[in-house]
């Protein structure tokens, strides 16, 4: 849905550049880091097992024993914040790993045969756009049941489209290019300049595509898991925090759902700042 | 060739590639029943009782005895005349289900657009005009903030602070009666247009600066038309076309966003239908709404094709330059 609009993003992304200098990047490549290694080592990292709740210690403000309180079930929220890390990025991880594969290998073979194998794969894709992500992770669901397997492959083919016609886009420009020809007449396959030549030139901008679609895939996962419908209780989750603190919020104490809800936002708006600044700069538009 | 002639011919060959895109879509959403493991019969009556009887009844009513694309073409016929099939778990036609539970969801859509629509390109106008200053930062820092905040976080903030905390809205439930599903409808509509109206915002905001830059603008200004008049006439107008585009491409995404935001208010919509459906294994009902998702979307699209060359002639002037 919102990937299109990649390239508008820039303009104010480089404004909050200037007039956040280099620290607004360095801050949120930081907190990107921060939130890998925690996810590499939650089950080291985690005081105490996010899945044990004690009953007695239902709603507990912050304190010594919960940094930042437990849920009703007397989870232990900072557990399940650092446990729920695994499963919220290794998701969006997937989909974005399938989805640009897929979408680098379409794009490149529909810029390659051009004519009505071009045209085509681009009605095909126009027809795969119409379908939201978050949509056909829904569908997946009912078909296969819940979990995230089947919602992960779904939305590889859902987010492969904005690869694949970006790629497409790219190398036909690339094509034009003399060096191409000039692989060619030295009798190159069509694959190895494709994929060894072609490829590292625009590798850039399709990496900036794939590290905002990250964030998009992040989103809709986490929305998936919110409705009740992704990763199941006990295994933890930051969408499916935030859908078991929803009798919470009401009884209003909403920290166990408002915890998880700031970690989503902070990665997605991390990712995009620093995926825009990496793909500008790998593409040498910035010094 | 006429010009009238030109775009009449562009319009039919627009509605045929439509028509096209909605039978691929369809067929792709009607298969995918059969990628279900096991018997099609008993999927749609899973964790339902049913007696062979009934299955065998089942079998008939959607002709699973029958090759696969006469199935599609008796399917497609029924849903062209509105008729998805029968719930299992309603007990009901699937359309009427979803009828029942259509206006919540359109006013929940409705109240969203008119705050994207205004606050978004409202916002976007007074960025491009003052831009550069901390006005202007401060909202594109919001817009950052705000294409990143899904639904679900807008949804939970708003309700624990101006529901539980405040009391100033309700935080269940559609509401009754005219004013009261009005207030019902509020925070529901902040929450699913936080993020589109960041993004409308974004657009408005670098399509007013870029005919902001134009000359014929600095030449508006030069003879000294009022400000007011050129940024209506000159800058606004011009930068229409980029917004209702987007607009239109953010139509499906807030569809799909109306079960987020349904479920969390716990409102009874065509969106929470479909969370609800999923969980009771109501496949009929699943697939009715994606269909009717997915085919919104299309039709929003060729519309505003439509509409785009009438609000930006030289879109229609690049058309037919032919």
């Amino acid at each position: 849905m919102s990937a299109q609009m990649a390239g508008v993003t820039r303009k104010p992304i480089a404004k909050l550049r200037s007039m956040g200098g280099g620290w607004l990047e360095k801050v949120c490549l930081g907190l990107l880091v921060l939130f890998v290694l925690v996810a590499l080592f939650a089950p080291w990292l985690s005081p105490q097992d996010p899945t044990y709740g004690e009953l007695g210690t239902g709603l507990v403000g912050p304190g010594a024993d919960h940094w930042l309180g437990t849920d009703q079930g007397g989870h232990d929220t900072f557990s399940a914040l650092i446990e729920g890390s695994r499963t919220s990025l290794a998701g969006p991880l997937l989909v974005v790993l399938v989805s640009t594969v897929a979408g680098i290998a379409i794009g490149l073979f529909a810029a390659w045969r051009g004519g009505w194998v071009d045209t085509v794969l681009g009605r095909l894709l126009d027809v795969v756009f119409a379908f939201p992500a978050l949509l056909v992770a829904i569908l997946a669901v009912a078909v296969f049941g819940k979990g995230m397997t089947a919602p992960v492959i779904a939305m590889s083919v859902a987010y492969m489209p904005y690869t694949a016609r970006l790629v497409r886009g790219l190398a036909m420009q690339e094509q034009a290019r003399p060096y191409i020809a000039a692989y060619r007449v030295q009798g190159h396959s069509a694959l190895y300049v494709a994929v060894r030549r072609l490829l590292p030139n625009i590798g850039p901008t399709v990496l900036a595509q794939s590290s905002v679609n990250f964030g998009y895939a992040l989103l809709d996962l986490a929305a998936l898991s919110f409705l009740g419908l992704g990763v199941q209780a006990p295994t933890p989750d930051w969408g499916a925090m935030i859908n078991q603190s929803q009798a919470a919020v009401l009884r209003g104490q909403p920290l166990s759902a408002v915890v998880p809800a700031v970690a989503v936002v902070v990665v997605v708006v991390a990712f995009n700042i620093v995926g825009e600044n990496v793909g500008d700069r790998l593409a040498g538009r910035k010094t | 060739m006429s010009r009238t002639a030109t775009r009449a011919i562009g319009v039919v060959s627009r509605l045929a590639g439509m028509a096209a895109t909605l039978l691929v879509t369809s067929f792709l959403v009607f298969s995918s029943l059969y990628l279900a493991p096991g018997d099609p019969a008993s999927f749609l009556v899973r964790g339902r009782s049913a007696g062979p009887e009934e299955l065998a009844r089942i079998r008939h009513r959607y002709g699973f005895d029958e090759p696969f694309l006469v199935r599609y073409w008796d399917w497609l016929g029924g849903v062209l005349h509105g008729d998805f099939g029968r719930s299992y778990v309603f007990h009901q036609d699937v359309s009427s289900v979803i009828w029942s539970r259509l206006p919540a969801t359109l006013l929940l859509i409705a109240a969203s657009a008119l705050l994207i629509a205004v606050v978004g390109v409202a916002a976007g106008i007074v960025g491009a005009l003052r831009r550069g200053t901390r006005t202007d930062s401060m909202l594109m820092l919001l817009v950052t903030v705000g294409a990143a905040a899904p639904a679900f976080v807008a949804a939970l903030l708003l309700r624990s602070l101006f529901g539980v905390k405040l009391g100033w809205f309700p935080t269940i439930g559609n509401g009754t009666g005219v004013l009261d599903r009005l207030h019902h409808v509020v925070l529901p509509a902040i929450a699913l247009s936080v993020t589109f109206m960041a993004m409308v915002t974004r657009v408005t905001r670098s399509s007013m600066l870029e005919e902001l830059g134009r000359e014929h603008v600095e030449v508006a200004v030069s003879r000294g038309t009022p400000r007011w008049t050129v940024i209506r006439r000159h800058v606004l107008r011009n930068a229409l076309g980029p917004i209702v585009t987007v607009s239109a491409l953010l139509i499906s995404g807030m569809l799909v966003s109306t079960s987020i935001v349904e479920t969390a208010f716990g409102m009874s919509g065509v969106g929470s239908l479909l969370v609800t459906s999923v969980n009771q294994m109501d496949f009929q009902v699943v697939q009715a709404i994606v269909l009717l998702v997915v085919a919104a979307f299309v039709v929003v699209n060729f519309l505003v094709d439509l509409v785009h060359p009438l609000i930006d002639p030289r879109v229609a002037a690049a058309g037919s330059a032919r």
